[in-house]
Parts: C-alpha cells; structure tokens; sequence
C-alpha cells in the first residue's frame, strides 16, 4: 500500500475576476509572472523543496492552459513513480455532475484521491499567492503542537486587519477564535490560506459539513466548526515574503517590485529556485539600437527599441524607436517600430501595430469596469492586435482583433474599450 | 515521423588546438550561444529529423558531457523504444581500452549495432553547429543509390587543411577524398555526415579495424571510394564546427547575426537542451547592452557590446564587455574592462581588472580562475 506523510491539494480553480482580461481565457493560477514564471509555479516549487512530492491540483475554471502547463509535473520534478501531481478537475458522480462550490467541498469531491495515499496530513494550499515557504518547517510546527489543524497566518497592520480573516490567539499562538473579515479586529494575524490538517480529523469534518452546506468552505465553515468542536488549532507565523496578486494594481506592483537592484522577493538564490516550464530556452539578443534599463527580459527576446522599468516575458519582439516603459508584456507579443507603451500590460501572443501609443491622458476610470481599472493601467487581452498609428488612453481594455474602424479618430479615450468575444484563437 | 535510422554521435574529440577550455571538457561540451552546448545542436538534429535511438561515443573528459546528458528526456530521448546511449572506453577480459580512431571507437560498441534493428546508421560529429534535417539526407541516400552518402558544403573561404575535401561527378558520386590537404582544387567540404546501411558499417568495420585501420575517412571512406558507390548531399544552411579558439569564437559571435539566429534558433524545429530554471535576465539601471547574447539568470550593471553572455554571469558597476564570450556563472566586478577575451564558466574577476586580447589572440581565463 502506498503510503504519504503528507498530501499537497492547490485549489486552483478560481477565476480571479478582478484581474479582469487577463483572466477571461485563463485562470488566475496560470497568469504570467515575473517574466517567465506563472502563479501556480511558486507553491508548485515550495511543495517540491519543501519534499512533499504528492500534489493535487484542483481545476476548474478555464483550465486549458493550466492543464498544458502541469502536464506531468516534468518542470517540478513532479513525475514520480508513485505520488507526483495529479491533476483533479469536477466531474460527474453516479447520475450527475457537480462543479466544486467551495474550497473544502472541492476537497470532499476529492477524498478517493487523498484516500490512494493513506496520509497522516493533508496539506491545503490556494494557487494564487507569490511567496517562498517550507511547507516542512510548518509540519514540524503542526506535530509539535500535535494539533488538529494548523494555519499559516501573517501579520499584517492593524489597520488593514479588516480586509482579512483573522485570528484570535492566545500567548502561544493557540487559536480561539476566527474572524472573516472583522469591523474591530481584535488581532493581526491573517489567514494565508494555507493549511495543514490532520487527515482523520478533516476527513470527518468534510462528511459531516457536507450535509449542512453544499457550499462547504474552510475559512467560513469548517475553520469554525472545529473550532466549535473544541479542537486544537495553532497559527503559524510566517514573516517572510507574501503577495496576494489579485487584482491589476497590486499584479503590476509585484511585477515591478523585482526589477529593483534589490527586491525584496529575490528570485536570483540557488537555495529555493522556482521551476517552470521553461517553453523557450533560445537566448536573448539586444541589438546595437536596443536601450535596456532597469527591467527583466526573459529568454528568446529580441530587443531592438527602448525598455525600462518593465518585465518582459520569452520571445517578445520590440521593434526599432519603439518604447516601453513601465509595463509587463507577456510571452510572444510583437511590439512594432515607434510604439510607445506606458504603464501597460499586455497579455501573450498579441501585436501592437507601428506607431500606435499606449497609456496616455488622464486617469479616468474604466467606464465598465471601474473597480477593475482605475489606477491608469491597460490592460491588452490575449492573442489581440492593435492597430498601427492609434492613440490609446489610461484605464483602458482591448481583447481580440480591434480594427482601424473600432476607432474614433484613430483614438481610444481613457476609461473606454473595445472587447471582441470573437472565436479568433 | 519516425525514420529507420540508428544515430552515432561521435562526442570523443578533445581538441588541443581549444587549449584550456577543452581541459576539463570535450569539445562537443563547449558552451555555445548563451545557452547550449555544442552537442545539442546534432542530438536536437536527431531527434526532430525522427530519429528515435541515438548512441553518443565520448572519450576525451567526458564527466562534463556526461553531466549535462544525465537524462535524456530534454532531446526526447527519454523513451521505452529506442533512447540515449552514452558509451566510454572500457576494459574488458580482451583488454581493449581507449578508441584508436574514429572507426574503433564505433566497433568497439559493436553490440549496439548488433542489437539495433534499424536499416540505416547515421554517424556524425558531436562539435557540429547546424541545423539540418536527417529524413532529407536519408531520402537522397535511397534516391541516389549509394552505399554511402556524406554531407558536404561549398566553401571557397574555409581552411582545407581542417577538413576532408571532395570532387564529386556530375552524377553527385565522389571521386576524390583528400583528407586535410594543405591546398586543395576541390571547394566541397566534407561536414563528417555519413549515413550507410547498418549491415554494411558492420562489414566495414570488421574488414577494417581488426587489420589495424581505425579512422572513418582515412581508412574506409578514402580506401573504399573505388569500390563502394559514396555520394556527395549539398548541405547550404548554417555550418561551422567547434574546433580551435578562432572557430569557437567565431562561431559564438555568428549568433550575433539575425539571419543565423533566425535559421538555427528561432524557426521550429528547436534546438533543445538541458534546462536551468535561471529566473529572467535583470537590467539594473547602469546597463547598456548593444548587440550581444545574454543568458537567463544574468544580471547587468556594466556595458555589454557585441559579446555572448551565458547563464548567471553577473557584470559589476561601470565594467565594460566588448567582443568576448564570458560562460555561465562568471562574475565580472565593478570597474572592470574585459575585451577580446573568453572568460571560462565560474571565474572571478575583481574590481578595477583589466583583461584585453586581440582579435587574432583572444585572452583566455580558465574555468573557475579566480583575477
């Protein structure tokens, strides 16, 4: 019988609605960062250097990509004889299918799986969070402890406690008490969303709240209920670096946060590399034209225009007189001659046409979407073209194919967009 | 799709004439264009022409061959059918030890050839740097007849005296081989291509090595040309080979080159190899880069011109880099002045050095120097 310490389960079925057009095709796990990384990447590398070598990854939404990206977890060396990654999408049950409705019911959908490996803990984890942790470390913490759970939580500013779920401890870090998002915290410590449960006592926690919610959730149902049970839950502080990327602002903000000469998240140390799957291993050129400063370029560039202050992902093309500042550009997109982008993402495979520029007017917001875009960022979708010689505003969305005609005097003002829901692939 | 092909890749030259840098490597394991190694060019070759089994013959300091084809999934080589042989000297009760030639080497690894089942044997060198497609070759082969075809490009600027050159007949048969001549009236240069049936390189070598005859061109090619039919295939891509500094230099800066990098780099099929999951190259703001290479993981303070940086190399506040080739994980401090020169993987330069070569002599730092 084959037989697991611990389990890993990424919940990596959310869309990521905030991030708006990055993940209308794609989900939030398998966003692009820092160049040729994407988001699932980082727990995916902290589960491999951690040692746990058995990981469950839950899909749900849009996860195509996703799908392609895991393959057999060759980049984590995740393809083992026995355990390796597994990828667990919804499927249908005796009579009817059944979309995961929350976080823990998407475990409880699971159980068959965790049950192949008889473990003594399984290991929860959110598949949308940028950050280095030993998952070993917490382990030890946990059977220290000898607990029934233990969470990953992180001290945030008092001021802030409010946007999270926090915990209420004692003098030992002992939990008493959880709060979804309180008015008046009491405490700092938020919920990373990572934890560790004794696979007994969870098992049991997931059958019985199966028949109360079918929404079953571990922040709003199952936290509390074995808190009600009398169980022992510990928080586990965790100091280190840790980015929620949800939405366009603070995805843009961690992007340039490692193009400092010393970020705060270094991803240059030998000790903890992230893996990927490395698509591209051609080289980069400069050319004798190129003007490159402070930015991350990625394999397979080719760099004949101005970059600075940006990330740039494999196999983007910036043409001669065209510049790009501020911005992240994502794997194979063509920035033609005498572009000029600014404050800008642009999501893979698209092309922007001569002499167009990008980013400039006032801040206006989004006038669909100004909860979206509202920080003067824009944001180009996957696989889009835009025109050549078009001035594009702040705060601004094009998806697909947008033709001279789209525009109104060769201009698309702040705050609007132009979204095609074609089928152009 | 896949062919009836067997693949030798003949990986065992040292090369004195690469001096320090092939000291503690082979020369099919010299590092080309930021990030491959010579070998991966003739393994990607093999694999994406639909050659399924391949067998790599080393000899010469082959730890660091060894070392980067620890496994042979990165070539698709990781399979149940076929795969990757690496094969060295050995001894065994008849006592047979390191490869005489070129041809010994090859019979030495007999079984692997008795045991294939494949009709064809494709040899050719590991120092290669083309990008070619096998199933072409083998199509002329079958087309033409012959009991063996070899590759070989025009040149009218090349060096004869490091190659084998050929006169062919209007029918694309060879009629003459000469084996590094001084001067030479033919312009074809052989690239060490060959490609024969399996049962006839078996026959070969055991008429030949056992008589003491251990070279491929020397002694079967040239010695058979009257009685064998061996054919001339016109290769007109890229080719260069790692050979001497000059060659490997040259070739290194050839990447500079759009068009090369667009044949052999950026068109798919690519060239694969082992990958290092270095995270993205890093500009800090004292960066100037024109015209050159640069390798993942590479982190930029100084001026970089028209030079090939590998992995990890790191250049230091207000250095300078012009026409060089500095490997992977070299660490260039700050004020530092580096040019015509080849900084070998994991060497240290301290502030304020200068290191200047010439085109001709370019200056060389040996792996793991520390200056």
């Amino acid at each position: 019988m084959v037989k697991k310490e611990m389990v890993a389960m990424l919940l990596a079925g959310g869309q990521g609605s905030r991030l708006g057009i990055l993940t209308k095709n794609n989900a939030k796990p398998a966003v692009s960062f820092g160049g040729k990384y994407r988001i699932i990447d980082f727990p995916m590398s902290n589960c491999i250097n951690s040692g746990v070598d058995t990981v469950g990854v839950l899909t749900q939404y849009m996860p195509l990509f996703l799908n392609r990206h895991i393959g057999i977890g060759i980049p984590w060396d995740l393809d083992r004889q026995s355990g390796g990654v597994t990828v667990l999408a919804p499927h249908i049950k005796g009579e009817k299918g059944e979309w995961y409705s929350g976080t823990a019911n998407a475990i409880y959908q699971n159980m068959p799986y965790l049950e192949e490996y008889s473990p003594e803990y399984v290991l929860i984890l959110a598949g949308d969070h940028i950050y280095k942790m030993d998952y070993s470390n917490m382990l030890k913490f946990h059977k220290k402890n000898g607990c029934d759970a233990t969470i990953a939580v992180l001290e945030v500013d008092i001021s802030e406690a409010s946007r999270f779920g926090i915990m209420n401890t004692d003098e030992n870090d002992c939990i008493y008490e959880f709060e979804e998002k309180p008015e008046h915290p009491k405490n700092n410590l938020a919920s990373m969303g990572i934890y560790i449960f004794n696979w007994k006592e969870l098992k049991a926690a997931l059958i019985e709240d199966h028949d109360e919610h079918s929404d079953s959730d571990f922040g709003k149902h199952i936290i509390p209920k074995m808190l009600g049970e009398g169980k022992t839950l510990y928080a586990y502080r965790f100091n280190d670096y840790w980015k929620d990327v949800g939405t366009i602002e603070s995805y843009w903000q961690a992007n340039m946060e490692l193009i400092k000469s010393l970020p705060e998240f270094n991803l240059y140390e030998d000790l903890w590399p992230i893996y990927t799957d490395t698509v591209k291993t051609q080289p980069q050129y400069c050319s004798e034209s190129s003007h490159v400063k402070t930015s991350l370029i990625s394999a397979g560039c080719e760099i004949y225009g101005t970059v600075i202050n940006s990330v740039l992902s494999p196999g983007v093309i910036v043409h001669a007189g065209a510049h790009v500042r501020d911005s992240i550009i994502m794997d194979d997109c063509i920035i033609h001659e005498n572009v000029t982008i600014e404050r800008c993402i642009v999501d893979r495979n698209s092309e922007i046409g001569s002499g167009t520029v990008i980013g400039v007017g006032d801040n206006i917001p989004n006038e669909k979407y100004p909860h979206i875009y509202d920080t003067g960022i824009t944001v180009i979708g996957e696989n889009s073209t835009v025109p050549a010689d078009i001035t594009i505003g702040k705060n601004c969305v094009i998806y697909g194919e947008a033709l001279l005609s789209d525009f109104v005097g060769n201009a698309l003002p702040s705050g609007a967009g132009i979204v095609k829901d074609g089928d152009k692939i | 799709m896949k062919i009836d092909v067997a693949g030798i890749i003949l990986a065992g030259g040292g090369s004195d004439r690469l001096g320090v840098l092939t000291s503690e490597r082979a020369a099919s394991a010299m590092p080309i264009a930021g990030c491959y190694r010579a070998i991966d060019f003739t393994l990607s070759n093999m694999t994406n022409s639909g050659i399924k089994k391949a067998a790599v013959i080393t000899q010469y300091n082959s730890r660091s061959l060894r070392d980067h084809l620890s496994s042979s999934k990165w070539w698709d080589f990781g399979r149940k059918q076929g795969g990757l042989f690496v094969f060295s000297p050995f001894t065994s009760k008849d006592g047979n030890l390191w490869f005489r030639g070129t041809s010994d080497s090859i019979y030495q690894n007999m079984p692997f050839l008795h045991r294939s089942s494949e009709e064809y044997v494709l040899i050719v060198n590991g120092n290669g740097i083309y990008k070619m497609d096998y199933s072409n070759f083998l199509d002329y082969h079958i087309e033409t007849g012959a009991d063996i075809t070899i590759a070989y490009q025009k040149s009218n600027d090349r060096d004869p005296s490091k190659a084998g050159m050929l006169e062919l007949d209007h029918e694309g048969v060879i009629t003459n081989f000469e084996e590094k001549p001084v001067v030479s009236d033919y312009n074809k240069m052989s690239l060490g291509i060959y490609i024969l049936k399996r049962e006839l390189l078996i026959q070969l070598l055991e008429e030949t090595v056992p008589n003491n005859f251990y070279d491929i061109t020397r002694d079967i090619i040239i010695r058979y040309l009257k009685k064998l039919k061996i054919c001339g295939y016109e290769f007109s891509g890229y080719w260069s080979a790692v050979n001497d500094i000059e060659s490997y230099l040259n070739l290194n800066m050839d990447f500079l080159n759009k068009e090369v990098r667009a044949e052999i780099l950026d068109t798919y099929p690519y060239i694969y190899t082992k990958p290092k999951d270095e995270p993205p190259a890093k500009y800090n703001p004292g960066a100037d880069v024109k015209k050159a290479i640069i390798g993942d993981g590479a982190i930029l303070n100084g001026l970089v011109e028209n030079s090939v940086l590998f992995r990890k190399v790191y250049v230091g506040d207000h250095s300078v880099i012009k026409n060089s080739v500095i490997m992977e994980d070299s660490h260039i401090g700050n004020n530092c002045h580096i040019e015509n020169a080849i900084i070998d993987k994991e060497a240290t330069i301290s502030d304020n050095k200068h290191i200047i070569g010439t085109l001709e002599e370019p200056y060389i730092v040996p792996k793991g120097t520390r200056i």
